[in-house]
């Protein structure tokens, strides 16, 4: 079978896409904390994420937040399809900046959680979860 | 899906004024993530809750953004304090445009 000139350029394109996706799935996860941060630097300290170290099943994996003084946490799971988790608004009559839930794990990975804290600082948290079943489907 | 969505949410019947009390809040919902394919490899369109905001008396407890991570029946525990007796509103926001509402009074012990 012959290349032809053509043919060759689509290939080569389609293999420079390839090596580029990856890439893409982690920007949509930088783009979302650039968003949330506004590009501010994050300590560490303060913020709590709680997630199990291994999660038998991807399709609830229970998690808990706790940012004492924190006005809104992000969650993002970086090895999701959708890197986004929830973000969680604490209002006026919030008692402790705390909120636990169940979410959804594609395979094992990191879940990261970013809180923004009342003095408009940002700190962040990850965890590894462990995942034997994933929990996206397909 | 707009059928068979069902809110429950678990409040203290009462409480001291000024106290911190926890809240449960589930609601059946499949929240298709978009992602899963039928059985003809066709992706079935993504149907989540996409929001979930608890106010006391006109004041906000918490607002939560959700995406399609979150798990199917989403469930939510989170603290208030509740500095008079008055009513708990629990609202659900569905990507379909419909509304779910719970609500939950408490009196001061």
């Amino acid at each position: 079978m012959d290349f032809s000139r053509r043919d060759t350029l689509g290939l080569a394109l389609g293999a420079a896409a390839l090596t580029v996706l990856p890439f893409r799935v982690n920007a949509a996860a930088e783009d979302r904390i650039a968003e949330f941060t506004g590009g501010a630097d994050m300590g560490e300290g303060g913020l709590t994420l709680t997630a199990p170290e291994i999660a038998e099943n991807g399709n609830t994996v229970p998690i808990e937040v706790s940012a004492p003084g924190a006005t809104a946490i992000l969650v993002l799971a970086m090895g999701n399809p959708t890197p986004g988790v929830a973000q969680f608004n604490f209002g006026p009559l919030a008692a402790a900046q705390s909120a636990s839930t169940r979410i959804r794990l594609a395979g094992t990975q990191d879940v990261v959680a970013i809180a923004k804290m009342a003095d408009g600082s940002f700190v962040k948290a990850s965890s590894t979860v462990k995942v034997t079943i994933g929990g996206c489907g397909g | 899906m707009a059928s068979g969505v069902k809110p429950r949410v678990k409040v203290p019947k009462s409480a001291a004024a000024g106290e911190a009390i926890t809240i449960k809040t589930l609601i059946s919902h499949a929240m298709e993530s978009g992602q899963r394919k039928d059985k003809e490899g066709n992706v079935i369109p993504r149907s989540i809750i996409n929001r979930f905001t608890c106010e006391f008396n006109g004041q906000s407890v918490i607002d939560i953004t959700m995406e399609p991570a979150i798990s199917t029946n989403p469930y939510f525990q989170f603290d208030a304090t509740v500095p008079e007796a008055g009513e708990f509103v629990f609202t659900w926001y569905d990507d379909d445009g419909s509304v779910y509402n719970d609500n939950k009074s408490i009196t001061i012990a």
